[in-house]
């Protein structure tokens, strides 16, 4: 895990390194400059003599200025290397999330993977900063006390040797007790977060139904869980400062129990004991140093675990070995295929599906709800891969492309599509970030968009909000369309992309695409009968198979689920 | 529509830190007064343990040690007392800091969760257009970074803060009884010291406002994203995603990187400050005492002594510490009030406002009158008081009017002209029209998600606006095109409609919505979990769960709004009869594109542009050859195109 973590340091390892090293110059002149005082005040002031006084203030404020200067150089480069891990670490984690598949986003929940890039990020790079001001400093600043302390006196010293054991176990079964309860609060977090994010997307369900104190509700039972959580987890962390002070004042005690009797006798000086409790303070106070950096460790090691669990998924769709870099036409095969998902092996989606679509054709899907029209056109891009059997795309089995190649050439306009924050513009050109105006504008009159967006004030340039919720269901469909024209596929699937724009408006995309991307296959997925009937094939999708296949006329002939739901759509139109 | 880039707001420079200091201060104390008098009890006490175990070496040695030495039989009895003193001291000290941490955690913890609540309740009182206008990641962003800086600041850097402060002010009283004069020449270098605290810190508060503002953009950021990762590998947008989130991060990490150093440099500054005002009090106290200047203290004018300078020297490093420790807070305390800002700032978001007084209440027949009950009747009755202190019972029957009804998302661009409607009760009215003619908007003017400009709607003749929102949402169903279901099994989603329907209403909700067969097919029936808003479920599944919810409601008007526009026609059909079942007796509001679903309504009207342009039955406007008639053949002649007559 540390590993993999450290690696995300890279171009900051110079400031990581150099940071506890200025540290070390600082924190040893910290040591210094204590013995610099006490000489100050007994060869200076108790002696009453002013050369002396100007002698070693001069020695301390050097000494002053080269701390102040290593001090100014640690913060610089410490800030610089924790906001660079961060920054890598954030780096690394959205990039890889980029090779994810479906089913590895899936698998995290999108709240999930939010909070794994924001809160998670955060406490690690707090325990990063922690450790490069203390790791060096705080053992550096131990060996040299204990080393002193025994130079002194090595019975008294010995006290040392019995107190750190005791203090090195009670922090490990704190840390021990501890480390669940945050691994726990972390999953509450994640929880907190789905409930505020389903709240917000669910708004006007929300307040239709009046269900606010519902919510406030089951709010209140998640929030009410991380107190409990997190106060426990606090109550555990809080045994760790009576620990330390306890072992700090029984030093105290004992060095001046078995210190004032060595002084009697004559085997040590009243000095020397003042030296010792400096010594205790200062391996004492490192030592309070290194706790809290273990506790600041054990809060992050949930969040490391769960940002290196993001780190190390392996998508399971990648390039196999030489991957072809060319579609090149958009003739679809399905050879006896079948899937089901990950989280459900059991349970067939698709099965026994045989499929030959020549380049060009427009094929349309029709089925019930449930009966795997959506999970058939996803393993074409490739967005999920097939359980058995082999999909095709211009004679090559999809898993052979290179991913960017298939899914660039094969265009699919989602079910449950999204439209991003940003002008209507900006939108349309994830299709294609090099289209020029007149590109935009021509996709847009093809997806029978560009009508609508005209009459915006703003034109292209309006500004869509999150989700798009400022433009109606029918409008993002087409705008939805439109971007996935700007590919110039060579496939297109349309997945209900259609469903809530109106029938006559269909009908001219239809029109358009027929005549203006006649080389292109297109693959409909529609409820409407009227949206695919001109279609050079129609495939009847029912429970994951195929119930039947055929034109308009051969399926109205022979297929009674398609004859069922054409006359349920014709009977108002014909007996109005 | 409405337009505008203003998605990320918040985060501006502290506009009013002392203001905003002063309520969080309210959220801290309010309901832990007399825990916090404690818990500063107890600092006093933990504070004292430890200056007294600094003070206590030189009585040690002076008192105890060296009247023993070179004595023959030496006394360890004074000693070993003076040792069982301080270690009960020192237990005490321990005690009190232990109760301390203690005693603060359910005050930090129990703080956070209060602004957690209370931002999440207010949220929900916020109007719609609130919802229309921010990013959802910003606004968790509320819930989990800026929420996160006070965690720290009331746990850990107040009591630090206050525990200084003691120490402070006791080793400043020790100061003055030594030297009146050095305390002043102290005092100027405090001042220079709260200077650069002032100029660093200022500038890295700066940088810490404008880190949580850039943390909002990244989180904002990451969160669409995330939200939206199918569409963007679909596009293959993965390259251009990172670019722009590598720009994003980048800004952070040069903020944040700014921010830290001017924090981290503050500890030397500091520090050294206190290094170099030691050399000064030595060298002027030094010659005071040669030249045998008088020296005045809080018990009089003394001769200035080396004695008395070496201790003032001691007292003035325990003074300046604290002093170092405190500022080195001040960047928790900036996070926090910037964090704190952003929170108050949603809890100021203007509620929804609710001037209504009507409600909505069960009622029975008595005689032939109106009665208010007590429990569900299947008749319900508006209860509208009256100025002499009683009130009236209405009967509610789902009667709706609308009258020459403008609206406005914004101002100066019009999105309804001119509505006037009636739905009598029980009728079945219906939407027609283009994508963006306004259908959607009108229904959500009925609701009151937005309040009209100009024109009247009123609803069993009452003006919505008298009514209470709640009580008039309840009395409407709602069905929306995108379906939002909620966390938990599909049982507690249906029974989102009304809290205590019963299981056996559920699932006569769900057969009525033709949702049960395939909820009896999902693996654990109805108590299978959904989770991430139901993505196991196909769209037209998730349509049937909301008729269902929609259904167990029982609510006496309906709005269905493309309620069936992702179920396929054959499964509509049969929906279909069970929508009818439920519309029976009901007003009920369709915005529809299917025009089969809307021929058999009483009254369809076609909207364009924001006006009603034409409106009558099917049969009417069929004779009329208008608009619908165009709408309506163009669906036909595409149905009928290749039919075979």
């Amino acid at each position: 895990m540390i590993k993999r973590l450290s690696q995300c340091i890279r171009e900051y390892k110079k400031d990581a390194i150099l940071s506890p090293v200025y540290v070390l110059v600082e924190s040893l002149l910290d040591v210094a400059i204590p013995f610099v005082m006490a000489d100050l005040i007994d060869k200076g002031i108790d002696a009453g003599n002013m050369g002396m006084i100007l002698r070693y203030g001069a020695i301390l404020v050097g000494f002053a200025l080269v701390a102040l200067l290593f001090g100014a150089l640690a913060g610089r480069s410490c800030a610089r290397a924790t906001a660079g891990f961060a920054r890598n670490l954030r780096h690394d984690m959205f990039h890889h999330l980029q090779v994810y598949s479906f089913s590895n986003i899936d698998k995290f929940s999108a709240p999930g993977l939010v909070t794994r890039l924001t809160t998670d990020v955060n406490n690690v790079q707090n325990a990063f900063m922690m450790i490069i001001r203390t790791l060096i400093r705080c053992p550096a600043m131990l060996i040299f006390a204990m080393v002193m302390s025994f130079r002194i006196n090595k019975d008294i010293a010995a006290i040392f040797l019995a107190v750190i054991p005791v203090l090195g176990i009670g922090l490990y079964l704190i840390i021990r007790r501890v480390h669940p309860v945050f691994t726990r609060v972390f999953k509450t977090y994640d929880a907190l977060n789905g409930v505020v994010q389903e709240n917000l997307s669910g708004i006007r369900v929300v307040k239709n139904f009046v269900r606010e104190e519902h919510e406030i509700e089951k709010f209140d039972g998640i929030s009410g869980k991380i107190y409990k959580d997190f106060s426990l987890a606090e109550r555990i962390m809080s045994l760790n400062n009576p620990l330390m002070q306890s072992c700090i004042y029984a030093c105290m005690i004992l060095v001046s129990w078995l210190g004032a009797k060595q002084i009697v006798i004559g085997t040590m000086s009243t000095g020397n004991l003042m030296s010792f409790f400096t010594y205790i303070m200062q391996i004492l106070s490192s030592l309070m140093m290194l706790s809290m950096v273990f506790v600041m460790i054990t809060m992050s090691r949930t969040s490391a675990e769960r940002i290196v669990e993001v780190l190390e998924e392996q998508s399971d769709i990648t390039n196999g070995p030489d991957p072809v870099y060319e579609v090149k036409n958009g003739s679809i095969v399905f050879r006896d295929v079948s899937f089901s998902y990950a989280k459900r092996p059991d349970k067939e989606v698709l099965y026994n599906i045989d499929l030959e679509i020549a380049s060009g054709q427009t094929i349309g899907i029709i089925g019930g709800t449930g009966s795997s029209k959506s999970s058939l056109v996803q393993l074409i891009p490739r967005l999920y891969d097939v359980t058995a059997g082999s999909v095709l795309v211009g004679g090559v089995d999809v898993r052979d492309y290179d991913l960017n190649t298939l899914r660039q050439n094969v265009a699919m306009v989602l079910q449950k599509n999204t439209l991003f924050s940003g002008t209507i513009k900006e939108n349309l050109r994830w299709g294609n970030p090099d289209a020029s105006d007149e590109e935009l504008v021509r996709v847009c009159r093809l997806a029978q968009a560009d009508e609508f967006i005209r009459s915006f004030p703003d034109g292209y340039d309006t500004y869509i909000e999150q989700g798009g919720t400022n433009v109606s269901g029918g409008q993002k469909q087409r705008l939805c369309i439109a971007r996935a024209l700007l590919r110039r596929p060579k496939i297109l699937i349309l997945d209900d992309s259609t469903s809530a724009v109106d029938t006559k408006t269909d009908a001219l995309i239809g029109k358009a695409f027929r005549e203006e991307i006649p080389d292109t296959t297109k693959i409909i997925i529609a409820q409407r009968i009227s949206s695919v009937k001109d279609a050079d094939q129609i495939i009847v999708m029912d429970n994951g198979s195929i119930h039947g296949r055929g034109t308009h006329e051969e399926l109205l002939e022979s297929n009674e689920i398609y004859r069922e739901v054409y006359y349920s759509q014709q009977k108002g139109g014909l007996e109005g | 529509m409405r337009p505008g880039p203003k998605s990320f707001r918040g985060g501006k420079q502290a506009k009013d830190a002392k203001g905003t200091m002063k309520r969080l201060m309210r959220y801290i104390v309010g309901p832990n007064k007399l825990r916090l008098a404690v818990v500063f009890l107890l600092l006093l006490i933990s504070t004292a343990a430890s200056v007294s175990a600094s003070l206590f070496l030189k009585t040690l040695i002076d008192d105890y040690i060296a009247p023993l030495i070179g004595q023959a039989q030496p006394d360890f009895a004074p000693l070993l007392r003076i040792l069982t003193v301080m270690a009960c001291i020192y237990l005490a000290g321990i005690l009190a800091s232990f109760l301390q941490t203690r005693l603060i955690i359910p005050v930090a913890q129990g703080t956070l969760k209060t602004i957690r609540d209370d931002m999440f309740s207010h949220m929900q009182t916020l109007p719609i257009r609130y919802f229309d206008t921010h990013t959802h990641g910003n606004v968790m962003s509320y819930y989990t970074n800026d929420t996160d800086t006070l965690r720290q600041m009331i746990g850990q850097s107040l009591p630090n803060a206050i525990s200084s402060l003691i120490s402070i002010t006791a080793v400043f009283f020790a100061m003055l009884t030594t030297s009146v004069w050095l305390t002043l020449l102290m005092f100027i270098f405090i001042g220079l010291m709260l200077l650069v605290v002032k100029n660093v810190g200022g500038r890295s508060s700066q940088y810490f406002v404008k880190q949580q503002q850039s943390l909002g953009k990244v989180n904002g950021f990451i969160e669409e994203m995330i939200g939206g990762q199918k569409v963007v590998k679909v596009f293959c947008h993965e390259r251009q995603n990172e670019k722009d989130f590598d720009k994003l991060n980048d800004e952070f990490c040069e903020v944040s990187g700014k921010a830290n150093t001017y924090a981290n440099i503050m500890m030397p500054i500091m520090g050294n400050l206190g290094h170099l005002q030691y050399v000064l009090v030595a060298i002027v106290g030094g010659l005071l005492a040669l030249l045998g200047a008088p020296n005045l203290t809080l018990t009089g004018i003394h001769a200035m002594t080396l004695g008395g300078i070496a201790s003032f020297l001691q007292l003035s490093r325990s003074f300046t510490m604290p002093i170092g420790q405190v500022s080195q807070q001040i960047n928790s305390v900036v996070m926090a009030l910037a964090g704190a800002e952003r929170i108050f700032e949603l809890l100021d978001e203007p509620s929804e406002e609710d001037h209504g007084e009507v409600t909505l209440v069960n009622a029975r027949e008595e005689n032939g009158r109106l009665v208010e009950a007590d429990h569900h009747t299947g008749l319900w009755a508006w209860k509208k008081p009256l100025p002499d202190g009683g009130y009236e019972l209405i009967q509610q029957h789902g009667d709706v009017r609308m009258k020459d009804v403008d609206f406005a998302y914004e101002e100066g661009k019009p999105v309804l002209h001119d509505i006037t409607l009636y739905a009598e009760a029980g009728q079945k009215v219906a939407f027609v029209g283009a994508t963006g003619a306004g259908k959607t908007t009108i229904t959500n003017l009925i609701n009151r998600f937005y309040d009209i400009d100009d024109g009247k709607i009123r609803y069993d003749g009452i003006n919505i606006n008298k009514i209470k929102k709640s009580d008039l949402r309840r009395s409407l169903g709602v069905v929306l095109q995108d379906v939002n279901l909620f966390t938990g099994t599909v049982m507690d989603n249906i029974r989102y409609g009304r809290l205590d329907a019963t299981d056996e209403e559920c699932i006569a909700a769900a057969k009525l919505a033709n949702a049960h067969d395939f909820i009896t097919r999902l693996p654990e029936g109805y108590q299978t979990v959904l989770s991430g808003g139901g993505s196991s479920l196909s769209q037209g599944q998730r349509q049937l769960l909301s008729i269902a919810r929609a259904a167990v409601a029982d609510p006496p008007v309906m709005i269905l709004d493309e309620a069936t526009s992702s179920i396929d026609t054959r499964t509509e059909a049969i929906v279909q009869r069970g929508m009818d079942r439920l519309m029976h007796g009901r007003t009920v509001f369709v915005i529809a594109h299917r025009l089969s679903t809307v021929q058999n309504a009483d009254v369809i009207m076609v909207l364009e542009h924001g006006r009603i342009i034409e409106r009558g039955t099917h049969e009417m406007l069929i004779a009329e050859k208008g608009k619908y008639y165009q709408l309506y053949t163009g669906a036909f002649e595409l149905a009928a195109g290749n039919e075979v007559t």
